[in-house]
């Protein structure tokens, strides 16, 4: 199995300094579905010792995580206009 | 009334349906403004990518596929069922698709939706990119124009398009569309391939600039509800995978696992044998169908393409870009009579819908309205595929044992897993949703 990392590094990000994703972790408390986890196509989301810790730079922009999520915790926000993920050869 | 920059419409996003609807706006003498978030047209853009149905746009770019990015001109359609290690497809192929308009081409997104929104451009439309649409302004009911996310963001005019995409916030925004539920929406991943134009060639069994697409079901997700395809494009291979999203997560799996794994298929390994990742990519897909359509328009706004949910996912259908193409080209018709009149009610923009219900978007998805429920079916989706290409393994193996006949191989290895009561009422359901 290919690492999603390697996949990314494939793809051109410019990375803004304000995420534009935000995970309300009080809301993630007793999750027991972690559909965010799995759905995500880029990796970015991962349940370590019971907390939720994800990061935005890598993000697709697909919007999966937030229509996955049954609790609502995930704020999701395109990221400023010309940042984030710029797709070349898809 | 309104500070701000003043224009005869405003349409968000250039992607497909907002390029088509700013060209067609611009060619009419409009003054248009056409958004994109992305830092160009095509950057946020993810597609499979077939187009089908290309003439509808050379009612504006004649013979546009002389020039444009296209890669491939599609004339072999393959479906294949996938068994764990085998596959049973259907191959079809014709020349006569190989002649203008064609029937549908693959394309690469970034090139090609960055080349439309250049005709747009060419056409007299302002093009302004690497700019996100936060919000709509109302006036009363009537939407009046678009909040951009910079300073003095307020930009005014007395119809917006919203065609910005599958998340569409603002087709939620004015209360058009509801909140998404995980079992609406589907997620596509893919990666392009590299592989030298030769070789596509001797192994799809293509000529010149003909292109295959084929679209997997079965085996090709594992547990998961979905599919997968695997198009030709010039000089890269397009793989990818169909998800449901409320499927993926309860099955706990990650997609770009289950795409390793199909690449590893028996029936997929030698296809992409030897060909070098290019790039990833991920989208939503709004596959809901009709029963998920918005309300598609109110005073001073419409919404077209992905935005409204025109995706077309009937088995052997997988199509998008066309119904884009369609309803951008339909908003822009009405876009174009409410100037004329002055009238942008919501009465006025009612004629959108109509002109839609005359045109194969909405009377396709009306009339499949039952395929999405229908293919979501687990015996659909994983089942029959299986027991399908189990029956064919019967039917074609030679072990020096005598033979029972056809109809007894295939009936007695369907029969051991499925009821023969399911098997008609799946067929009655298939008939309906597909057939009659």
């Amino acid at each position: 199995m290919q690492p999603v990392e390697e996949r990314l590094e494939l793809v051109r990000f410019k990375v803004d300094k304000t995420p534009h994703i935000r995970v309300n972790s009080e809301a993630c408390q007793g999750c027991d579905t972690t559909a965010c986890v799995y759905v995500c196509p880029a990796g970015l989301f991962e349940l370590l010792g019971g907390e939720m810790h994800f990061s935005y730079e890598h993000c697709l922009e697909c919007g999966t995580c937030y229509v996955a999520c049954d609790r609502k915790a995930i704020e999701w926000d395109y990221p400023r206009g010309g940042w984030g993920v710029s797709f070349r050869a898809s | 009334m309104t500070t701000g920059q003043q224009f005869d419409a405003i349409v968000v996003g250039a992607g497909p349906a907002g390029s088509s609807a700013a060209l067609a706006l611009a060619r009419a003498g409009l003054h248009v403004a056409l958004i994109e978030r992305g830092e160009y047209a095509g950057a946020k853009n993810v597609s499979g990518a077939a187009l089908y149905a290309p003439g509808l746009l050379a009612e504006l770019l004649p013979n546009y596929w002389e020039e444009a990015p296209v890669e491939r001109f599609l004339t072999r359609r393959v479906i294949a069922l996938l068994g764990q290690e085998s596959a049973l497809s259907i191959d079809f192929r014709t020349k006569h698709f190989a002649q203008p308009p064609y029937n549908g081409f693959t394309i690469l997104r970034p090139k090609f939706d960055r080349w439309l929104a250049d005709k747009a451009q060419q056409a007299g439309a302002t093009l302004i990119t690497s700019t996100v649409v936060d919000d709509l302004l109302y006036e009363r009911d009537q939407v009046v124009g678009v909040l951009c996310r910079r300073e003095q963001g307020e930009l005014y005019a007395p119809i917006v398009i919203a065609a910005d995409g599958a998340n569409s916030f603002l087709a939620k925004k004015a209360g058009l569309q509801h909140e998404f539920k995980a079992g609406e929406m589907t997620l596509g991943i893919k990666e392009v391939l590299r592989l030298d134009a030769h070789t596509i060639e001797e192994r799809f069994n293509l000529t010149n600039d003909e292109g295959m697409a084929t679209e997997y079901v079965g085996f090709a997700t594992g547990n998961v509800k979905g599919g997968a395809f695997l198009y030709t494009n010039r000089d890269t291979l397009s793989i990818g995978l169909v998800t449901q999203i409320a499927s993926l997560a309860q099955q706990r799996v990650k997609p770009y696992e289950l795409l390793d794994q199909f690449k590893q298929h028996p029936a997929v390994a030698p296809l992409v044998r030897d060909s070098v990742p290019v790039e990833y990519s991920a989208h939503m897909i709004p596959e809901g169908g009709w029963a998920m359509l918005p309300q598609l328009s109110r005073g001073g706004m419409l919404v077209v393409g992905d935005a409204a949910g025109f995706v077309f996912a009937a088995g052997v259908f997988l199509e998008g870009m066309n119904f884009a193409i369609a309803s951008g080209l339909a908003a822009a018709a009405t876009a174009q009579e409410a100037h004329s009149r002055g009238d942008y009610s919501a009465a006025s923009m009612a004629r959108y819908r109509q002109r839609l219900e005359q045109s194969f978007v909405l009377q396709d998805l009306k009339r499949f309205k039952r395929a999405p429920a229908f293919l979501n079916n687990e015996r659909l989706m994983h089942m029959y595929p299986e027991l399908l290409c189990q029956a064919a393994e019967n039917v074609f193996r030679s072990d020096g044992k005598p033979r029972r006949k056809l109809g007894h191989t295939i009936y007695g290895t369907m029969r051991r897993k499925v009821a023969l009561r399911t098997m008609l009422r799946d067929g009655w359901q298939a008939a309906r949703a597909l057939f009659f």
